[in-house]
């Protein structure tokens, strides 16, 4: 059974290069735990290979024959195969312990604490925030990562328990309030991979999706200086307007935008929120009209969520969406 | 039969009414009869399946189609919550409580509980217990933060409604029956035996739920603390959860799994014990390796409290301790799924019956060694880090609590109901609603292991339209329905046996246990007389001895 489902996951695999599974490993950390779930699939399909044929067996060859009243013999046991049924299970399970500690180890070895991380995830309800310490960048819920380093990454929470996973970069990590979690990851190829929250966090669970962009170290150091600059000057008469509104409005009391007055650090920051691909963890495509429509009703398209419906009117809203997108 | 054993009649203990005075609804209420009460507790348990029944079916139109908005999140995380919180604790609890309170005192030749009055108590505080939680619909919204409430969300600034505070209530109420009804069954197992019935003797279903109630025991208290820190956090503005004020997130997950991993035992080591009734008498042959079967549940029982962790292997507690609690997570493994080979071999060289109890036994065989195998994968470390919170969780728990638990409940209903009512339950609508079941069953959950290895969440009120899961959800949502329509099939099936089945008589499956020796229904006095016991099938034994070997015993 478990091994059907892998095969065809691995058949999935092939025809479709973005299918999210974690039979499609893209870090060392996920084709270490994808080869020992492997070898599990083929130890539980035997298993269950193994009832399933004696379980049919048995009931053919044992099934009471019509007009047959007689009693069969009544045995009660045989302590030689009862060492066998105890003794098998036990020598697999042994393998797998001794791969458990070992891929453990190898998947999650010890941090010093001194180390800085090389980039630092805090969960919120419901977005993520993402830090590089050493660059000072700051952003939000797209996580652009170098591929061919050995990264430690720094899991907080600042509010209840989240859960980072994303299914081809391999093992998920909780974000505890209180408590720092460390995850080393060391991505193989570049492209898009996709996760999501794995621990119930409230309403918006759903919709805390995770997009990973792994890159070259060329694009990502390109992508990194980009955002390290102040948020670009609005290039038009309504782009003014909109950020004249954002900061006397309500939004400043929340978001930052790097290189104006707006500092809070609230929501997400903003200060490149045009060259992200999606907003709201993936609800939507990023564009002036879809911004338009989350400030307009945020509570509409994402029941739940920490930012209110404001009475603002319609030309507010579209100055403020058109400055928004202008922030590449 | 002879006289042989004198059994005392429940004197003190009776509310005065008289056995063949029908006070109709009354009776029941007032009833302190094990009989009553053992079906008070089915009904109830099968009251609460068709509500937690009825929030699956609509959370499963919700998740029938990406990005659906027939629920709100709000609705839907507060219908996950009740319907785990009600299938564990308001189904699988009273349904095994209801079979324990019913077939112990009959299995050992009792007429009574240890304390019947208490027996009444339990099950009306887990019912009131179970209405009060439900109460928190109409009160300002129910629990909201799944069936193990993870801190720092069931906390007031996180969880506003008074959901959570019902959710606290209600189950530290229904606890308090729980407990009660463990003492009552351990009592009555050390106190009540027949002459002669030592523990060795004791049917395995007995036996079962004699480890069971010192689990259980032992479990709730970890439970009861918890949810009383939680209602002081909540009410008096405590600390023990509040993260924001130097409170902890992970304590409240050990003290849970500390309870809630035992739990998990405790619906499924009853479940086990009506599995090694049904087995041999539909092989006629006797369990194989009685005592296996026996010492290995008490293993069970220990193991349980050293393996609660197995849940928290994301949480950050470090390779050391992931890797205690992955060895003794495998090591509980093996006495749980040697049993399997154990019924295996029972049947072997019988002669097998299939009647729907037993067919719902050997599916048994093959649907729990699905839930045990992917319980396996959780143990070994790396793959919990991928799969853990995924719906690869939510097809292996589902394996385990139906594939087990309910497919065990369903072997033990097919199997009493004739002693319980008088009446055969139909086998023929009976078999229709197996397959039913087994098809919906397996067609909701086999394919969930695969949205879990695709990466979906657990707990997600919708999900984006990626490649596989509409239709895999769709196949789980139609699955679902089909479950759902066998149990209205169940129901009817039910109604309709009770109404005019077929006579059962004393013992129609030829089974060896005492509860046969009696009528069907028992009367009031379970029994006048009973054969000597000198096994753990004594009616079989009683068989087998010619009448001048009785005679012969009878006076020695």
């Amino acid at each position: 059974m478990e091994f059907g489902f892998l095969f065809l996951g691995q058949e999935l695999g092939k025809g479709l290069i973005l299918l999210q599974s974690i039979t499609n490993p893209a870090s060392q950390q996920a084709e270490r735990i994808n080869r020992v779930f492997n070898s599990f699939n083929i130890a539980a399909a035997a298993m269950l290979l193994l009832v399933s044929f004696l379980v049919v067996y048995i009931c053919i060859k044992f099934r009471t024959k019509k007009g047959d009243s007689s009693e069969p013999l009544q045995t009660k046991g045989n302590t030689k195969l009862e060492a066998v049924m105890i003794g098998v299970p036990a020598l697999l399970l042994a393998y797998f312990f001794y791969q458990t500690v070992v891929i453990e180890r190898a998947v999650a070895p010890a941090v010093d604490k001194t180390m800085q991380p090389d980039i630092i995830i805090t969960g919120h309800q419901w977005w993520w925030e993402v830090e590089y310490p050493a660059s000072k960048v700051v952003t939000a819920n797209e996580v652009h990562l170098p591929i061919g380093k050995h990264l430690l990454m720094e899991m907080r929470s600042a509010d209840v328990i989240h859960d980072w996973w994303v299914p081809e970069l391999g093992n998920k990590m909780d974000l505890v309030p209180n408590m720092n979690n460390y995850l080393w990851l060391d991505i193989n190829k570049p492209g898009n991979y996709a996760g999501a929250c794995s621990e119930f966090c409230g309403a918006q669970h759903a919709w805390m999706r995770i997009n990973v962009i792994a890159q070259t170290q060329n694009d990502f150091n390109k992508w990194l200086a980009l955002n390290q600059s102040n948020a670009k000057a609005p290039g038009d008469a309504l782009a003014m307007a909109g950020e004249k509104l954002f900061q006397e409005k309500t939004c400043a009391n929340c978001h930052r935008i790097q290189g104006t007055a707006a500092n809070a650090i609230v929501g997400p920051d903003l200060t490149h929120i045009g060259g992200r691909q999606e907003i709201l963890t993936g609800i939507m495509k990023n564009n002036e009209g879809n911004l338009y429509k989350w400030i307009n009703h945020p509570q509409e398209i994402k029941p739940g969520a920490h930012m209110p419906d404001f009475i603002l009117e319609k030309d507010s809203v579209v100055a403020i969406a058109h400055y928004l997108i202008g922030l590449k | 039969m002879a006289e042989i054993v004198d059994i005392p009649e429940p004197s003190t203990s009776f509310p005065g009414l008289g056995v063949s005075t029908d006070q109709g609804l009354l009776q029941w209420i007032s009833s302190v009869d094990h009989k009553m009460i053992g079906i008070m507790y089915l009904f109830v348990a099968l009251f609460f399946f068709v509500i937690g029944g009825l929030e699956a079916l609509l959370m499963r139109v919700q998740l029938a189609w990406p990005l659906m908005h027939f629920l709100g999140p709000e609705t839907y995380n507060q219908f996950f919550t009740m319907h785990g919180t009600t299938m564990i604790f308001f189904v699988a609890m009273p349904a095994v409580f209801g079979f324990s309170v019913y077939f112990v005192p009959l299995m050992i030749g009792a007429n009574e509980m240890a304390f019947p009055r208490m027996n009444a108590f339990s099950l009306w505080i887990t019912f009131f217990g179970g209405l009060l939680l439900y109460f928190s619909f109409v009160a300002g919204g129910a629990p909201d933060a799944g069936w193990f409430n993870y801190a720092p969300l069931n906390q007031k600034n996180y969880s506003s409604n008074p959901g959570i505070d019902y959710y606290a209530m209600g189950l530290l109420l229904s606890g308090i029956g729980s407990v009660t009804t463990s003492i009552n069954l351990i009592v009555t197992v050390l106190h009540k035996r027949i002459r002669n019935m030592k523990l060795n003797k004791l049917p395995l279903f007995v036996w079962m739920v004699f480890v069971n109630s010192f689990l259980l025991l032992a479990a709730f208290p970890s439970l009861n603390a918890a949810l009383a820190m939680l209602l002081m956090d909540r009410q008096f503005h405590a600390h023990f959860f509040n993260t924001t004020n130097g409170g902890s997130a992970l304590l409240w997950q050990h003290l849970f799994w500390i309870f809630g991993h035992p739990e998990v035992y405790i619906v499924i080591l009853p479940p086990f014990g009506i599995l090694s009734e049904v087995f041999p008498v539909f092989s006629r042959k006797p369990i194989f390796g009685y005592s296996f079967v026996a010492v290995s549940s008490v293993a069970i029982a220990l193991l349980a409290f050293g393996v609660w962790a197995h849940h928290m292997f994301a949480v950050g507690l470090g390779n050391t301790v992931d890797s205690f609690f992955s060895a003794s997570s495998m090591l509980i493994g093996i006495p749980t799924g040697v049993k399997i080979f154990n019924w295996l071999a029972t049947m072997y060289g019988g002669k097998i019956k299939f009647t729907v109890s037993m067919m719902f036994a050997i599916a048994f065989l093959v649907e729990f060694t699905i839930g045990g195998l992917s319980g396996i994968a959780f143990s070994i470390v790396p793959i919990d880090w991928q799969l853990t919170d995924t719906y690869y969780v939510v097809a292996h728990l589902h394996y385990v609590f139906i594939g087990g638990t309910i497919f065990g409940l369903f072997a033990g209903l097919f199997y009493w109901f004739p002693k319980m009512t008088g009446k055969m339950l139909d086998e023929k609508t009976g078999k229709w609603f197996f397959w039913l079941f087994v098809i919906g069953f397996n067609a909701t959950f086999l394919v969930q292991h695969l949205l879990g290895i695709l990466g979906m969440p657990r707990r997600v009120y919708t999900y984006p339209d990626l490649p596989w899961y509409g239709v895999l959800n769709f196949i789980s949502t139609t699955g679902a329905f089909l479950m759902g329509a066998s149990i209205l099939l169940l129901v009817y099936v039910i109604y309709k046996s009770m109404k005019r089945g077929k006579e059962a008589g004393n013992n129609p499956w030829d089974a060896a246990t005492l509860e046969w020796a009696t009528t069907s229904p028992p009367p009031l006095k379970n029994f006048d007389e009973l054969p000597l016991v000198e096994g753990p099938r004594p009616l079989w034994d009683w068989k087998q001895t010619s009448a001048p070997e009785r005679e012969k015993k009878e006076q020695g």
